[in-house]
């Protein structure tokens, strides 16, 4: 996909990109859409585009199941920054609160051996993702930012402009 | 269009499940009746097939974990095949490959089936 640049060879002002969407596990597939239609679009190549996507969807499908506890008509917030170094989602909701330090990444070991599934969606995000970071302020409001690098110059929609 | 279907084949004894589409928190309660309608016909020996599968999430890969137990338990066994590298990826970061057997085409978790007699 060509990117268009500024004609000048500066780099680009930061870009911002938002969805409002209803709490409905139907939702999933639009949040995918559009999360990875503008990863692809800043430069991210299909495996890293993969990996923002799951992130995202995980994400979202805990706050659908955990924060509003299926109530399918409450709003998830979601927003895209990218500036010059990384790609950054930021997911908020209004739901229940949860202490994310309660949430332990699972012992894949005893995980295996138990057979029990939890906490499987926090394990990914935590893993394809290079940064998270969960603000819960519970009756309030919950945001989970997580953020990926464009480590590869050749990922930055403005690399071509520095030469 | 529906975002997830999933078709049953009999071979024999064994019943193949092609996936296809997306299995995510939405879709995957459809592929958890499909295999609670298998254990309920008395049905363990299990391939199911992910050529056609785009995606796959946790919620998709809990299904697996849900059943596995049980299956197991009734003589059979699940086996995996035909997974994209996309979908195989998120097996592995879950270490799902110490747990599953997962193949690359269907006819050869078929034939594993024939040949151990106990699984």
């Amino acid at each position: 996909m060509m990117i268009k640049e500024g004609g000048d060879g500066l780099p680009q002002a930061k870009r911002k990109y938002q969805l409002r969407i209803p709490s409905q596990t139907d939702n999933l597939e639009i949040i995918r859409e559009f999360v990875s239609r503008v990863a692809r679009k800043v430069g991210f190549k299909d495996d890293d585009v993969g990996k923002i996507e799951l992130a995202v969807d995980e994400a979202c499908a805990n706050v659908i199941e955990h924060a509003y506890q299926k109530d399918d008509k409450q709003p998830i917030d979601i927003v895209l920054q990218i500036d010059y170094q990384k790609f950054t989602v930021i997911i908020t909701d209004r739901g229940h609160g949860f202490d994310p330090k309660r949430i332990k990444t699972p012992d894949m070991k005893e995980y295996l051996a138990q057979m029990r599934v939890g906490g499987l969606g926090i394990y990914l995000m935590r893993t394809l993702m290079d940064e998270i970071d969960f603000d819960v302020k519970p009756g309030n409001r919950n945001q989970v930012k997580m953020s990926k690098y464009f480590l590869d110059k050749k990922n930055h929609p403005d690399a071509k402009a520095v030469r | 269009m529906p975002g997830f279907e999933v078709a049953r084949v009999e071979n024999g004894d064994i019943a193949v499940l092609r996936l296809k589409g997306y299995l995510d928190a939405h879709t995957a309660p459809d592929l958890e009746s499909a295999l609670q309608k298998l254990i309920d016909d008395k049905r363990v020996k299990i391939v199911v097939n992910f050529k056609d599968l785009t995606y796959i999430s946790s919620a998709g890969l809990g299904v697996f974990m849900g059943f596995i137990e049980e299956v197991r338990g009734g003589g059979g066994d699940i086996k995996l095949t035909d997974m994209n590298q996309k979908i195989y990826r998120v097996f592995d970061l879950l270490g799902f490959p110490t747990l599953f057997e997962i193949s690359n085409e269907e006819n050869l978790a078929v034939n594993n089936f024939s040949k151990s007699k106990s699984r």
